[in-house]
């Protein structure tokens, strides 16, 4: 299991274990993390899964597909550690990685 | 337009499990009218995920979203659906001699027996950009669509955003607005490489300016835009002339004026029996994922189960009395006929 840590937007720690291969987003709405959305479901189609990697950890996540840029744009408040929860992958290299929840989604 | 368009069923919502609806509807002989405010049929499968596959559509082990989409079209083209596109329902008022009327926002009218709610998520609408007080400057100066060119004549225009929608604005009001700052918060776009090419070939000259950054702030007064702050930019926080803002932020589902038609409501979802697919109104179903009833799950094949016990009941509503005998589309000579594969 890798362990991963969502810091909802009123400071609010969960810390979760997650499966690998499983994506970012899932962990969240399967431990009802508040203010991940996910309204299409996972499909890189909505922007309302939106998540701020923590500084540590944005080189080990990597960035964004073209696909994702494109769909960042409809999110709320983007910088440039931010990514589509959905479209991280938990693996083993990310044990103790840590996600911050914006404000709202859109 | 003019003149009332009369209809067995009207739909609202032409998704995959409005599409079915028409199928279970025409083998019971009702006639359907879809209306959808998007420009084309198959709801979010077409607007939002055409090509995801999908894996739970029974008999299907993997289908592509507009996949389903297709193939609910020729399923139901044997019943000749008629449809509205980009309109969205506003009004519904229920007729003395039963059956409901309906109007657009365009204001056509529509009269139908039974009305039959398969909107979804709702109505796609533009999503508002998140900058602080814009709701103040909407209709006056902030405009979310372009239905009038001269609505910008001669006015200080930015344009919010990345797509071809914004590209194609960019260019398109250049000549007819006073100035044109293109603001998006990268210098890649997902619009169209050669409207992307033109508006970097019309920035050379100088005849718009193209900004990299994020609209954070608005003045103005009474509804009367005057600047926009950009930040994020390599140039640090600046302030531009706005008089006029286009935003193109994609497009959120909202209910809608469906929640005015004196429905009750299950925040934002519309409960309904599970024998019937009956909304609180007498003759006005909803199925699909804007239902709700102990158990829901939002899944295309529940909508389509939904449908099949929804289109019995509109039917009874609609021919009383009539005997309903039921049938086997693979073995019934008359549902066979009316599909047209009779031999």
């Amino acid at each position: 299991m890798t362990k991963l840590t969502f810091i909802a937007h009123d400071g609010t720690h969960f810390d979760v274990d997650a499966e690998n291969g499983s994506t970012v987003m899932e962990n969240a709405i399967r431990n009802a993390v508040p203010g991940i959305e996910a309204e299409c479901g996972g499909a890189c189609a909505c922007a309302t899964c939106h998540v701020y990697v923590d500084e540590a950890w944005t080189a080990e996540v990597g960035e964004p597909e073209a696909m994702e840029e494109d769909m960042l744009d409809f999110a709320y408040d983007v910088q440039p550690n931010s990514r589509l929860s959905c479209q991280i992958k938990v693996r083993d290299a990310l044990d103790g990685l840590v996600v911050r929840v914006p404000e709202r989604q859109g | 337009m003019s003149g009332i368009i009369s209809t067995d069923v009207l739909i609202v919502g032409a998704g995959p499990v409005g599409l079915f609806a028409v199928f279970e509807l025409g083998l019971l002989d009702l006639k359907c009218h879809l209306i959808d405010i998007l420009d084309k049929p198959g709801g979010q499968c077409a607007e939002l995920y055409p090509e995801k596959p999908i894996y739970d559509i029974p008999g299907w082990p993997s289908i592509s979203a507009q996949g389903l989409v297709d193939k609910l079209l020729e399923q139901v083209a044997p019943f000749k659906p008629d449809f509205t596109y980009n309109r969205m329902v506003s009004s519904l008022e229920k007729l003395d001699e039963g059956g409901f009327r309906v109007t657009t926002d365009e204001n056509e009218v529509f009269e139908a027996k039974v009305v039959v709610i398969a909107a979804g998520g709702g109505s796609f609408q533009p999503k508002r950009p998140p900058i602080p007080g814009i709701e103040a400057y909407e209709g006056t100066s902030v405009f979310y669509s372009v239905r009038r060119m001269e609505e910008f004549r001669g006015h200080d225009l930015v344009i919010v955003g990345g797509g071809d929608s914004a590209l194609d604005w960019t260019l398109n009001l250049q000549p007819v607005a006073r100035s044109v700052t293109l603001v998006h918060r990268r210098p890649e776009f997902r619009a169209a490489p050669d409207s992307v090419n033109k508006m970097y070939a019309m920035q050379e000259m100088k005849e718009l300016e193209f900004r990299v950054g994020q609209v954070t702030g608005l003045t103005g007064a009474d509804g009367q835009l005057a600047s926009a702050t950009i930040k994020g930019g390599p140039d640090g926080d600046i302030e531009v002339p706005c008089t006029r803002m286009l935003p193109f932020f994609g497009l959120t589902m909202k209910l809608g004026p469906i929640a005015e038609w004196g429905l009750n409501l299950h925040e934002n979802l519309i409960p309904v029996d599970t024998e019937k697919f009956e909304t609180s109104v007498r003759g006005i179903f909803a199925v699909g994922d804007i239902n709700w009833y102990p158990g829901k799950l939002k899944l295309i094949l529940s909508g389509f189960h939904e449908v099949a016990l929804m289109a019995q009941a509109a039917k009874r509503i609609i021919s009383p009395g009539e005997r309903i005998v039921f049938q086997y589309t693979t073995s019934s000579t008359s549902l066979q006929k009316k599909l047209g594969v009779s031999e």
